[in-house]
């Protein structure tokens, strides 16, 4: 497994990494992202345990076409050391660190990274990195932080460690968190970074998860954290484009091919010219649209 | 001896028992004799007694066939009721031919075993400690497996000859006209005990409500019954089925079964007025609920459903996506009282479901059955009978008989559970040979059966439907589990599994411990 920059990255399943049983199955469900736990997730007295367990998982277990990354311990806990050293021994996409709060925090992270691919001879640059913003100073150095290295995938916001650290708790308008996300996305795309969601964990209330979904698609997150297989359809559900963007997009497509067959560098669609954004923006719809089976092997529409 | 399908069966035993190997699943035109009972007239005055000792002692003797059903599943207080009796009236060499048995029912068949009470046993299956006790060889003579359907073919052709059937029914008139709707243990269809009303040559019926002469609907009729036994309680309501069916909320589960919706959609058979039969598994009912709601957005119903029968089911009855419901058993309480309140749903016995000696059964007109499996092999042989350590822990059911009667057979299983492969090389004992079955769909993928090669066809531009051949499922199932030390069996067979025409398609053998 190498870390890829850009990719399809609407859910991240969280698995906690001393359940072997949902480890072994993580693969089945589609996710475009796989976060294996080692910390929240795992009692002090299974660390070592879970540790383990993750790193022969990784180096094992199919996980179809998953991204796998792990959640390592805090730099401030003893479990940190061991747990970088082991998940770059076995060869993870990307570490996400936890209760992130400044930029030195993630070139400590790359730096230790970086010592371990030395001393196992891999490659460096093989494992991206992401942080986890679960505090008002996390939130405030959003910025830095996203830039704080060239291997940096993306920044995701932690709806319960942030509200405690405010003073409030999760509602179910999330008015709390408006602040946060917004911070945390707009220091994602300055940096041209992926932007990821809280958990929402009552499986019970549906219509709330779509509620939840709706507004960070609308706000323009890349994907969302999820707790359960059950939700990554609701959430691709909701990022699935609809029938007109992807026949725009398609026609943004072959607008490219065409300025490519004249060997022009301006592309233009219906006599305007088509700007960066609007190119990127149509091959984020293709790319999703033929994964959640929305066009064929041909670009044709066969959703419904 | 070996058979068709490569499994060696004992010399000695197929000779002394005039057994033959399983060769084919097709059954073609045999011309077969039925046998009739042995019919004791009355007027049908006096059947009810106070007694079941009287009754056992004026009609059993050593060495006869007793009968129950299986209807009452766990909540059966009548199995251990009769058979406490016989054990204490001294009774010797006795076959047991249930429809099948149930946990409830393990301890007291061991006893009789252990006393010499029972000596033979045909039953669809056996789960627990007796499914141990026989593997561990404590009957000496093999039980004879047999499905549903090949019991009633059994019967009817006198390879199971029934003396005396013990059937416990909920509700009874004085002259034995009973059903299984009505009364405190209600348990729906009373399918498989018709068979046994129809050909023992005594039928006793036990029953804790006797009503006023006529009863009706009358499922057993008074034609059929030589006595009726008032009984303090038939069974505990609450143990017969789960009370109300849950859907599964095990993701994996829910996967697998998206992916047979997904089958069964995009098949040749997904039309106006198609049939299904689903059975009862976490997996199966979940089945129903994505496949009523691909009906409701395709306008398609469907003119039958099939089988042992749940609430899911005869929902989609009641919500008319379902024209009728042919019911053999029912496996919770919602099934069981919607048989009582909707004429759309049909009792059939079993050998209306699934014999294959007559002129035309149920799972004949099926197009589409969903099985499960506790191994499935390359070759899409079926083990529905012994665990993974040898040990008899199952059913046949209907399991060959809906496999070899429905268009598209579909088997669902989790590719290993817990550290066990569910595909492998070749499985432990083979119950439904595998030319019968045309689609595995595992969490992982599907394989559709080589033979079917317009189902591969059908399947192949199916968006998300991950299609492998079965040996790459059997290669990645291996991986996660490895491979496991081969069983070691002695060379005595504790059980014959027949196939549903009554050849043998396997032998099981003695665990080594």
């Amino acid at each position: 497994m190498t870390y890829v920059k850009n990719r399809l990255r609407r859910t991240m399943m969280f698995v906690p990494g001393n359940n072997p049983a949902m480890i072994k199955d993580a693969g089945i469900y589609g996710a475009d992202s796989i976060m294996l736990d080692l910390e929240d997730s795992v009692s002090l007295t299974e660390k070592d345990a879970a540790r383990m367990l993750v790193y022969e998982a990784i180096k094992t277990v199919d996980f179809g076409g998953s991204e796998i990354v792990v959640r390592v311990n805090g730099q401030d806990t003893p479990f940190y050391d061991e747990d970088v050293r082991a998940m770059v021994k076995a060869g993870v996409d990307v570490i996400r660190l936890p209760k992130t709060e400044s930029a030195a925090m993630i070139q400590k992270l790359v730096k230790d990274i970086e010592h371990w691919e030395d001393e196992y001879g891999i490659e460096k640059g093989s494992i991206g990195v992401m942080a986890a913003i679960e505090s008002a100073k996390g939130v405030l150095n959003a910025p830095e932080i996203a830039t704080a290295t060239p291997l940096m995938m993306g920044l995701a916001v932690s709806g319960e460690d942030y509200t405690a650290d405010m003073h409030t708790h999760r509602y179910p308008d999330g008015r709390e968190l408006e602040f946060a996300r917004n911070m945390v996305l707009q220091a994602a795309r300055a940096a041209d970074v992926y932007a990821f969601d809280t958990v929402f964990s009552n499986m019970k209330d549906t219509e709330g998860f779509y509620r939840e979904t709706n507004y960070i698609h609308e706000l323009g997150y890349d994907g969302k954290s999820l707790v359960n297989p059950r939700q990554i359809a609701m959430v691709n559900k909701v990022f699935n484009p609809t029938k007109e963007e992807i026949e725009q997009a398609k026609n943004v497509e072959n607008a490219i091919r065409e300025a490519k067959a004249k060997g022009s560098g301006v592309i233009s669609l219906n006599g305007k010219m088509v700007d960066k954004p609007v190119v990127e923006k149509a091959t984020r719809v293709l790319e999703t649209a033929k994964a959640s089976n929305l066009i064929d092997e041909e670009g044709n529409y066969i959703g419904e | 001896m070996e058979n068709k399908v490569k499994r060696e069966l004992p010399d000695d035993l197929m000779n002394k028992m005039d057994l033959k190997p399983f060769e084919t699943t097709e059954i073609g035109h045999p011309e077969v004799k039925r046998v009739a009972p042995k019919v004791r007239v009355t007027t049908g005055q006096d059947k009810v007694v106070a007694s079941l000792d009287d009754v056992i002692k004026n009609n059993l003797k050593d060495g006869m066939t007793i009968s129950f059903h299986h209807h009452f599943r766990n909540g059966d207080y009548i199995f251990n009721m009769v058979m406490d009796k016989i054990i204490a009236m001294g009774y010797k060499d006795l076959t047991l031919a249930p429809s099948s048995l149930t946990g409830v029912m393990n301890d007291k068949v061991i006893e009789a075993i252990k006393k010499g009470v029972i000596t033979n046993i045909t039953s669809s299956g056996m789960r627990g400690s007796l499914g141990d006790f026989v593997s561990h060889g404590g009957l000496k003579n093999p039980v004879i497996f047999r499905s549903h359907g090949n019991r009633a073919r059994s019967i009817e052709e006198g390879e199971i000859k029934i003396d005396v059937a013990f059937l416990g029914v909920p509700v009874s008139d004085p002259a034995g006209n009973a059903n299984g709707q009505d009364g405190d243990a209600v348990f729906g269809s009373l399918g498989y005990a018709l068979m046994d009303a129809q050909y023992a040559n005594k039928v006793v019926l036990l029953t804790d409500n006797i009503v006023d002469y006529p009863n009706t609907p009358a499922s057993i009729k008074q034609d059929q019954v030589d006595y009726v036994v008032k009984v303090d309680k038939v069974g505990d309501p609450d143990k017969i089925g789960s009370g109300a069916t849950r859907f599964t909320k095990d993701p994996k589960e829910l996967k697998i079964a998206q992916m047979v919706n997904q089958v069964i959609v995009n098949s040749p058979y997904y039309k106006q007025g198609f049939s299904f039969q689903t059975g009862s598994g976490g997996a199966a009912l979940a089945v129903t609920r994505y496949l009523r709601q691909s009906m409701i957005k395709d306008g398609i119903t469907a003119s039958f459903a099939l089988g042992g029968i749940t609430k899911p089911t005869t929902d989609l009855l009641e919500e008319g996506l379902v024209r009728k419901v042919m019911d053999v058993q029912d496996f919770d309480k919602g099934a069981a009282q919607s048989m009582a309140n909707n004429k759309n749903q049909q009792e059939i016995d079993a050998s209306w479901y699934a014999d294959p000696h007559n002129k035309g059964a149920v799972v004949n007109n099926l197009d589409v059955s969903i099985l499960s499996a506790l191994q499935i092999d390359t070759n899409f042989n079926v083990n529905v009978m012994t665990g993974s350590d040898g040990v008899i822990r199952g059913a046949v059911g209907g399991h060959q008989d809906a496999a070899a009667g429905a268009k598209m057979t579909i088997i669902t299983a989790p590719l290993v559970r817990g550290r066990n492969a569910t595909v492998v090389p070749s499985v432990e004992t083979i119950v439904t040979p595998g030319s019968s079955i045309d689609v595995l769909v595992t969490e992982r993928g599907i394989a559709i059966n080589p033979a079917r090669k317009d189902l591969i066809d059908a399947f192949k531009n199916v968006p998300g439907l991950n299609i492998l051949d079965i040996h790459d499922l059997q290669k990645t199932a291996e991986k996660q589990v490895g491979v496991p030390k081969p069983l070691e069996y002695t060379d005595r067979t504790v059980a014959l599994v027949e196939y549903r025409d009554g050849t043998i398609i396997d032998a099981i053998k003695e665990v080594k411990d």
